[in-house]
């Protein structure tokens, strides 16, 4: 594997708990080259060769293994795009982990926009976890524009975790998701946006199949400047349940649009929707100030909660 | 020791000045459990508030053991030995009731130690530590583990406001259990509760009744529980309160 600097590594460490080489299968990107890369029995990474990316093949009845694939850049005024697709076998329960992290020190914007599309068999399982971060004091902005799209068979489950913490200046997420019979997708994400950030998270959600399950849950904190828009659209085409909700915090001068949409098309479609947007409870704040924390204190731990 | 001092506390209504707390002069002593009782609206709970500093009175001193504490902040009161259970315990999103314990503890408390607070308060502790402090716990629930994180903090001074509010039958014979053993191991630190409870009022050693913002009497259980139960404008109103459910 091809030597990784400290900021590399401390950005891995942020992306995907990564402190060493991950067990199982692996590809670490490092600005815009792979700086090593690991297949195993059961999964296999290959390249792709017309434009950036890989084609991960998970062989079907795949078990308790793992495909680590997160992204570093420390190169200021890097740009990529990058498209992985991920073919998930039949009855498969794995664990994929992607992320980015961006350190920008330098004046030039620095992007990476990673194209993920997973091909989910027949009652397979997958847990997709997707962290962002940034860092880095230059001037140049930290860019991700993240496109996700899922496919899924009869009676596959598809686990989201998506989270951006920090430092990320200018994301736009957009998520896609096509559900068949007994089919399930849950996400969860989490976002905290600071300073001038711009975070605009887009799902759509199609229950084509019968007895399809969705459940969206984006908990977000906007502070100082910073915007944030979430649109969770789902589109009910058969007897199916889909709940999407968003619930935040703003802080300081922080804005946030919540836009909600749900779109029935079958008469046994259980559509939902919530949305609640506000700042944090002054009796919260006043009851761990009794508990001896300060002001400052307090608002840390309800946020730290919140984003939990 | 607690002394509210000539204590005043008054609000703005419409342009008008309306008189809270009026010229409140009131010593809770070392080692002893002091109810503050009367009628709805007579201004018990801002005295607890104002005690606590979520109300910052508008006349008068507040002494916590010798040292003027009427500038202080909630924090700082806090961090001197205070403690105060809400009437209506505040939910979170995200907090789990261990983490309140550990906060209230103010330091790394074990998972046993967490469990001995909450057993102490007649909930079974295991089904509880990982719960998250939402609105998927009852109001009993809450107000236990409410009570809970004033245990958790061994506070010199513990304020309880309306620790009967809002909770069932059963879940009140725990609470008095819970007050009983307070009371018993109550040592150099004070209890102060705000209550309309004939049997809070019992296990009291002084009794303390607010009425239009002002103390309309005040002494040893002993002699002042027979001049208020039953007869007194205080336990009638109470009472016709708790049937409204107030």
């Amino acid at each position: 594997m091809q030597k990784l600097d400290e900021i590399q590594k401390r950005l891995l460490v942020e992306v995907a708990d990564l402190h060493s080489v991950p067990e199982g299968a692996y590809n670490i990107r490092a600005n815009g080259v792979s700086a090593g890369r690991q297949s195993t029995e059961h999964i296999e990474i290959v390249p792709k060769t017309a434009v950036s990316g890989l084609e991960i093949y998970i062989k079907p009845g795949t078990k308790n293994e793992s495909v680590h694939i997160p992204v570093v850049m420390t190169e200021s005024g890097l740009k990529e795009v990058v498209y992985n697709d991920f073919y998930v076998g039949d009855d498969c329960d794995v664990v994929i982990v992607a992320g980015c992290g961006i350190d920008n020190c330098g004046n030039q914007d620095s992007q990476h926009d990673g194209v993920h599309r997973f091909f989910v068999g027949k009652n397979a399982k997958i847990k997709y976890v997707e962290k962002h971060y940034g860092s880095g004091e230059g001037a140049g902005k930290r860019i991700l524009n993240p496109v996700t799209e899922v496919y899924q068979e009869k009676g596959s489950t598809v686990e989201m975790e998506m989270v951006q913490i920090k430092g990320v200046d200018d994301t736009e997420r957009t998520t896609k998701a096509v559900l068949d019979e007994n089919a399930k997708l849950i996400v969860r994400e989490r976002l905290m946006t600071h300073g001038k950030q711009n975070a605009i998270s887009v799902y759509s959600v199609e229950l084509n199949g019968k007895n399809s399950n969705a459940d969206v849950v984006s908990r977000s904190v906007a502070r100082d400047d910073s915007y944030q828009k979430f649109d969770a659209k789902i589109i009910g085409s058969a007897a199916c349940h889909g709940h999407t909700e968003c619930d935040s915090i703003i802080m300081d001068n922080g804005r946030i649009l919540a836009v909600p949409g749900l779109e029935a098309n079958c008469i046994d479609a259980e559509l939902v929707h919530e949305a609640a947007i506000g700042k944090i409870a002054g009796e919260q704040i006043i009851k761990l100030m009794t508990l001896g924390l300060t002001e400052n204190e307090a608002e840390e731990q309800i946020i730290n909660g919140f984003l939990q | 020791m607690l002394e509210l001092k000539d204590l005043s506390f008054s609000v703005t209504v419409n342009g008008q000045n309306k008189d809270i707390i009026k010229h409140v002069d009131l010593t809770v002593p070392k080692s002893s459990l002091v109810v503050i009782t009367g009628p709805n609206g007579g201004g018990k709970s801002t005295t607890a508030k104002l005690i606590m500093g979520i109300e910052k009175s508008t006349g008068g001193k507040i002494l916590f053991n010798g040292e003027d504490i009427t500038d202080k902040t909630i924090t700082e009161r806090a961090k001197l030995g205070i403690a105060f259970a809400f009437q209506q315990p505040v939910r979170f999103k995200g907090i789990k009731v261990i983490d309140l314990l550990r906060i209230a503890s103010g330091r790394r408390l074990s998972t046993a130690g967490a469990c001995a607070y909450l057993s102490e308060v007649g909930l079974c502790a295991g089904d509880y530590i990982g719960r998250d402090i939402d609105s998927s716990l009852s109001g009993g629930e809450l107000k236990r583990i409410e009570i809970a994180t004033v245990l958790a903090r061994n506070p010199l001074l513990s304020i309880f406001d309306e620790p009967e509010a809002g909770i069932d039958l059963w879940s009140f014979q725990n609470l008095i259990e819970a007050f009983t053993r307070m009371r018993r191991t109550i040592k150099d630190s004070s209890i102060l509760i705000i209550s309309h409870q004939e049997r809070i009022l019992e296990i009291a050693d002084e009794i303390i009744v607010i009425k239009d913002g002002t103390i309309d009497r005040q002494g040893r259980k002993e002699d002042i529980l027979p001049e208020i139960t039953g007869t007194s404008a205080a336990l009638v109103n109470c009472r016709a309160a708790e049937k409204k459910g107030d």
